[in-house]
């Protein structure tokens, strides 16, 4: 390890390591990753202690990956830590960029997440009906656990991020070509850029086949087996190719299951749930509306839209941190 | 004076962990905490999600062991949905979770595990890691180990869709039949993993079990526990990671319970600590007694070591030959009052018994490849939700796994509990943690070697982290000597 590579660390907030795993899986590159740069820190695979990434000076590591959500205080003060001492931050992986799976959370809320854990497990024997604290006394001392912040965050809304990095994880080819362009000291691309991804949908990356037609309705991916290499939507799966980015290679679809939008809404900008609904609404067709009747309307639309029982899971699963949905008011929760 | 040593984060670990010791006036431990200061919250967040998705949603609880929680998903909707899984279906199942199987215990023996033993325990901390085995076994081991993570997640890409996170599970079936151009490719995958697994058994053999301090380290009590031991069997009571009932045998080698995973709840509770993100499981005919071990403890553990414990026989003829040397080496083959092997308590064999469990997934993996049905086309079927209930299970590496649904008539979930593989060993790691500390720290007194033979008795229980497979670059943990006030007494940076 020689002190003049530039630095480069790899943190995780709430996560599942998959980031971590993603990188592993780019198998012997990772020995190009040693040669370029100095990989410095990474507790999934490195000792190196959060006092040490203190003791740098601001700036001082070239490219942080920081992957997972917000979720406690500890992700949090790692997040602005990480961010102050690094030249490029990179949000890495969905729920870095827009929440992932653990931000379904914020449905729910924080003390709903506690209770089902703690007290209302049926595997949970707590007559006591203890729920861990950020302080507690035992014996011989003291002992702490990080706080949980009222909500789960996605990391641009509590550091500046100067790139996003998308996907649930992002493919190890696209970490391959984002690391060596990094590597060979090319010029960076505007800050905000998606990295590691495409601009064009999904649809544009997959085997299948669009024929022009229109789905009669929404079905559930147990409900019907897909034609090979017809396009997944217009047999009515709710596949949400047409409004996530690219940069997979339409994996899911590939394997005959619908995308879950793990690479985020084509149009960061937007509301990711409601262009996925639209998306999805544009492919379906009920029927002829005109001259029907109120009730017939209705019966219409809701049986199009019955492979749907979970609108917030389908649409949002790795967006609602970076929502409006997720800002979940006390007077509303009362 | 009370002082405490403060380890955090523990690293190497999927997730976050720390450990806190705690001296009295004389220097010795009083006690020792294992903290898990994370939780994410499936429990709750998944109710109001569709069944059929909980294979997609939850593998994302761990990024490493995804393909468990795919599997104990995809079986638990089977049961609320009330449909048997198509038999090429569930062949696939099997086989693309010992594919997984093979890379997980690789990257634990080469990567976080074996270097405790491949360098030595006392070797300095930089050396103490993947590059440091490749320095003492060669750069041609360090590219078989690549090699064969990257031929498994390939056989997991091509037949689950994602090398991480696979896709495939559907209520009763999967999303991707086995072509005969798969079977052939992945029977060649299987052959160089068996190959894999004997030369990793070789390599234990020689570097562990020749070397007498290994042995004496192995066998000395400072890592050893008599916990009673949890796994799943199949009719045969041999080990099987797919399916079967799960077994329990106390501490003396009797059977204690043998139950359908279904059953879980009448076996298995729960304990809360104040001090600790994860509950810490317990057998319910004991009860749950505090942190201790014995016969009438509660404690249990869920490990490679447990499930060689419940198991009267291997199912693949190579692994039955080293599961008889293993009970044999400890000559605990046949020993107990049952006439079953008595169990084999010293936990440091847990790395053992885990590249035996190695080599049963890469034969195993032959066996389903060579099953004419495999390549059935009829993998899907076409069902219907209803209101139900749902308990999958299967031995993910680390442990037990279990996931309990319940489903409304939409198939939509309405409550949702999981018991994770790591979750069942937290008391055992706890107290591992405990017994290590107190026995190797006297009088204040620590030093590197010391504080790493502390790490290595969580270490051992595979600290659900397979990303280290190259570790380049040093490995460094800072120590600090903290008063119960918070201020820095002591610090001691090793790497």
């Amino acid at each position: 390890m020689s002190a003049s590579k530039p630095k480069l660390a790899m943190y995780w907030a709430a996560s599942c390591g998959g980031c971590e795993i993603a990188l592993a899986n780019i198998n012997e590159v990772l020995l190009e990753v040693d040669h370029h740069f100095d990989f410095m820190f990474c507790p999934c695979l490195l000792d190196t202690k959060t006092k040490d990434i203190e003791a740098l000076p601001d700036g001082d590591i070239f490219l942080t990956l920081f992957n997972g959500a917000l979720r406690t205080e500890e992700n949090r003060e790692m997040a602005e830590l990480l961010r102050r001492k690094s030249k490029v931050f990179v949000a890495f992986g969905a729920c870095a960029a827009t929440g992932g799976i653990p931000a379904l959370a914020n449905q729910h809320g924080l003390q709903h997440m506690l209770d089902t854990v703690f007290l209302n497990a049926p595997s949970v024997e707590n007559a006591a009906r203890l729920i861990p604290q950020p302080i507690c006394h035992v014996t011989d001392g003291e002992l702490a656990l990080p706080a949980f912040m009222p909500r789960v965050l996605a990391v641009h809304e509590a550091v500046s991020v100067n790139y996003t990095m998308p996907g649930c994880p992002p493919e190890p080819e696209q970490i391959i070509a984002v690391i060596r362009h990094v590597a060979s000291g090319a010029p960076l691309p505007p800050l905000g850029t998606w990295l590691g991804c495409s601009s064009r949908a999904v649809c544009s990356e997959c085997p299948r086949e669009k024929r022009g037609v229109l789905a009669a309705r929404l079905l559930r991916p147990y409900e019907g087996i897909p034609e090979t290499g017809w396009c997944l939507v217009e047999q009515g799966f709710a596949c949400l190719g047409p409004a996530t980015r690219g940069g997979c290679h339409a994996l899911c679809p590939t394997a005959n299951m619908p995308c879950t939008g793990c690479y985020g809404a084509l149009d960061a900008t937007a509301d990711p749930g409601a262009s996925a609904l639209t998306a999805l609404a544009a492919a379906v067709d009920p029927g002829k509306l005109a001259g029907k009747n109120e009730e017939d309307l209705h019966r219409r639309l809701k049986d199009a839209l019955s492979g749907v029982a979970d609108p917030l899971g389908t649409f949002y699963r790795y967006s609602l941190a970076a929502t409006v949905l997720a800002e979940r008011k006390p007077e509303v929760e009362q | 004076m009370t002082r405490r040593i403060t380890i955090d984060p523990i690293t190497r670990l999927e997730g976050h962990g720390k450990i806190e010791i705690f001296l009295d006036d004389a220097g010795d431990v009083s006690s020792a905490y294992f903290q898990i200061p994370e939780l994410r919250g499936f429990e709750s967040f998944c109710v109001g999600r569709h069944a059929e998705e909980m294979a997609n949603i939850t593998n994302r609880i761990c990024g490493v062991c995804p393909e468990a929680h795919h599997m104990a998903a995809a079986k638990a909707v089977d049961a609320a949905f009330g449909v048997p899984c198509l038999p090429a279906a569930r062949r696939i199942r099997e086989l693309i979770y010992m594919a997984f199987f093979v890379t997980d215990h690789t990257t634990h023996f080469y990567c976080l595990g074996g270097p405790d033993f491949i360098v030595g325990p006392d070797a300095p901390a930089s050396e103490r890691n993947i590059l440091g085995v490749i320095r003492k076994v060669g750069v041609d081991i360090g590219l078989q180990v690549i090699n064969c993570r990257k031929r498994n997640h390939e056989l997991i890409k091509r037949l689950g869709g994602r090398g991480v996170h696979l896709c495939g599970a559907l209520p009763g079936g999967w999303s991707v039949a086995l072509s005969e151009e798969m079977r052939r490719d992945f029977l060649h995958c299987a052959k160089e993993n068996i190959d894999f697994a004997r030369f990793s058994l070789k390599t234990f053999d020689d570097i562990v079990l020749k070397d007498q301090a290994y042995l004496d380290l192995m066998f000395s009590d400072l890592y050893r526990h008599e916990t009673h031991s949890m796994g799943t069997v199949d009719a045969g009571m041999a080990p099987n990671f797919y399916e079967g009932r799960i077994r329990v045998v106390d501490t003396l080698g009797n059977e204690v319970a043998l139950y359908d995973p279904k059953d879980y709840l009448s076996h298995i509770a729960e304990h809360v600590e104040p001090w600790s993100y994860l509950k810490f499981p317990y057998l319910k005919k004991f009860g749950w007694n505090g942190f201790v071990d014995g016969q009438e403890s509660g404690i249990y553990h869920a490990t490679p070591l447990a499930r060689l414990n419940v198991a009267d026989r291997m199912a693949t003829p190579l692994a039955q030959a080293e599961f008889e040397r293993f009970f044999d080496t400890f000559g605990a083959r046949g020993k107990a009052a049952n006439g079953r092997n008595l169990p084999v308590h010293q936990r440091l064999a847990t790395h053992w018994a885990r590249l035996i469990e190695l080599l049963y997934a890469a034969e195993r993996m032959q066996e389903l490849l060579e099953h004419p049905e495999i390549c059935d086309p009829a993998v899907r079927q076409v069902v219907e939700a209803q209101a139900g209930i749902g308990i999958g299970s299967v031995e993910a590496p680390r442990g037990t796994l279990t996931h309990h649904y319940e489903t409304d008539v939409r198939g939509v979930l309405t409550k949702v509990n999981l018991i994770v593989g790591t979750t069942n060993n937290n008391a055992p790691i706890s107290l591992s943690v405990m017994k290590a500390a107190k026995g190797l720290i006297k009088g204040g007194v620590f030093s590197d070697g010391i504080l790493n033979q502390v790490e290595m008795a969580f270490r051992l229980y595979d600290p659900c982290c397979s990303c280290a497979t190259h570790a380049l670059g040093k490995a460094p943990l800072e120590v600090n000597l903290r008063a119960v006030d918070g201020s820095l007494l002591d610090q001691q940076v090793r790497g």
